[in-house]
């Protein structure tokens, strides 16, 4: 079997695998669906349920987005001024790396109360997400070839030269890098914040159809918004790594298949 | 001694470089560098060579001396610097990589187009212009390396060690590449290596260095009208050897007690 068949179909017969198993045993046990919902029923809960189901998801998708654009104009702008500037970075950096490690499920309910929801909702999806493009661009723009930024200093470059023609081209890969983490970590904060405003909130996302549901006892709906929030991060993170293929797939190894 | 009247285009006086940590990468070094000249910079590994070319460029201030620029400072520009590496940008193309000099100094890319194409065909890489360095063999990106010093008609190159990583075969070819660049485009090279047989193909004036403090300890005119293929294997040529590795020697024994 070729490999490329063999990428896909051997996750795919997992899956099969998988969802027999769950739906046997549902079947075998006599499982009632308020405890685990057959892989039939979750599917039927799918359809039935649609209109509400999607217009959550793209609430969430929408905090996602924006999240996820935020960390990166965040993040590369911080990554750029502290690159300009040593006394900024010694400045700021501390923060950015507290904000990072201090969990964002217990800064979103803080958050929920000084902000309106959504940007409460925003702010948690951006505080996750903005740290690995701020920490990659960063090294990507440190690691510039020293010969290169020689070459450019020889020639006479204005700072703005060195940083657009040399650094920030430079540092691609691992902005790049960075974005492609910031994606699904923008879903996690978008998740993380919509769990915390609960029921308190009006927001409308998959994440708070979870909550709520959990709530109704409506399992089978848990796991239809589940599902959805799944297909969510890996469709996020197909198109990142085709984004990354698309700029990279000319000049940088990473993105070359050898043939041996 | 040598009969060659041109007057010096750039001048080397007591010349010393002691780095942050105290190493002491040349001391007293006189050097003049004649107009249309082809000089080698001899010497083992550390003796400053490499030193004493970044500070010709101005990459490097020196610590003691002066370096004095026939036509002042305005002949500062008028360089061009091969690395030892090939030091291209990977994101852009052999045309973008060769535009850089051009482009720093404000250059329009329409207007610039048939100086570079010009360029890369006198290196023999007319046909790559769209070519990505990545596409390219080690030789073919020195090339461009050559090109990029070229194209901005530098009176004076300097080349630092540009061919060491080069297998002989392709070395060999770039040798001969290079003495016919020298001869067309009369320019004035200075050139770093530490290949005895290298610096007599090459040049007309080799000065051999001594390491740990880095000076002048010989210079040698190589008085070869033609070199080509048939100069490379003449008797004159393995005299010329003969002697330049004797005086390379002598400089390598020169500072007793600086060996470690």
């Amino acid at each position: 079997m070729n490999e490329r068949a063999l990428r896909i179909l051997a996750p795919a017969a997992v899956l099969a695998l998988g969802v027999l198993l769950w739906d046997l045993v549902v079947r075998i046990d006599g499982i009632p669906p308020y405890i685990l919902p057959s892989p039939g029923l979750v599917l039927t809960t799918l359809v039935s349920d649609w209109p509400i189901l999607w217009s959550s998801l793209l609430a969430t998708l929408e905090t996602t987005v924006e999240g996820l654009a935020l960390a990166v104009i965040g993040g590369v702008g911080l990554a750029v001024l502290f690159n300009q500037s040593r006394l900024i970075e010694h400045s700021l950096y501390p923060y950015a790396v507290i904000l990072q490690v201090t969990p964002v499920v217990a800064v979103a309910p803080l958050l929920l109360i000084y902000l309106p929801q959504h940007a409460a909702v925003l702010a948690c999806a951006w505080i996750v997400a903005f740290f690995p493009v701020l920490a990659n661009t960063t090294l990507g723009l440190n690691s510039v070839d020293h010969n290169l930024a020689d070459l450019f200093r020889m020639y006479g470059a204005s700072r703005w030269q060195v940083l657009t023609e040399l650094k920030l081209p430079a540092a691609l890969p691992q902005m790049l890098a960075g974005i492609k983490i910031a994606g699904g970590l923008s879903l996690i904060g978008a998740v993380v914040a919509e769990i915390a405003a609960g029921s308190a909130g009006s927001g409308s996302g998959l994440a708070y159809r979870i909550a709520e549901s959990g709530y109704r006892l409506n399992i089978p709906r848990m796991f239809a918004a589940l599902l959805l929030l799944s297909l969510a991060g890996i469709v996020i993170f197909v198109l990142l790594s085709w984004l990354t293929h698309l700029v990279l797939r000319r000049w940088h190894e990473s993105a070359i298949t050898r043939e041996s | 001694m040598a009969p060659s009247p041109a007057a010096p285009i750039v001048s080397l006086l007591g010349v010393g470089k002691v780095f942050g940590n105290g190493l002491v990468a040349l001391d007293g070094l006189d050097l003049d560098v004649r107009d249309g000249e082809f000089l080698s910079l001899l010497g083992p590994s550390g003796c400053g060579k490499s030193t004493a070319l970044r500070i010709i460029a101005g990459l490097s201030e020196p610590t003691r001396g002066t370096v004095a620029w026939r036509d002042g400072a305005d002949a500062r520009r008028g360089f061009g610097f091969v690395f030892q590496e090939p030091t291209l940008m990977p994101w852009t193309t052999v045309f973008g990589n060769v535009f850089l000099p051009l482009k720093l100094t404000g250059a329009d890319k329409a207007a610039a187009a048939p100086r570079i194409i010009e360029t890369l065909a006198r290196v023999g890489l007319a046909d790559f212009a769209e070519a990505y360095p990545r596409e390219l063999s080690g030789g073919m990106r020195m090339r461009v390396s050559i090109a990029r010093a070229l194209v901005t008609a530098p009176r004076i190159l300097l080349m630092d060690e540009p061919f060491a990583a080069l297998d002989e075969i392709t070395r060999f070819k770039l040798n001969d590449d290079l003495v016919t660049l020298w001869r067309e485009l009369r320019m004035t090279v200075v050139f770093v290596t530490h290949s005895v047989f290298e610096s007599v193909f090459l040049s007309n004036r080799i000065v051999v260095m001594t390491s740990r403090p880095g000076r002048v300890s010989r210079e040698l005119a190589i008085d070869a009208p033609v070199r080509d293929a048939n100069f490379r294997t003449s008797a004159e040529y393995a005299g010329y050897c003969r002697v330049t590795s004797e005086a390379l020697a002598h400089a390598m024994r020169a500072p007793a007690g600086a060996a470690a």
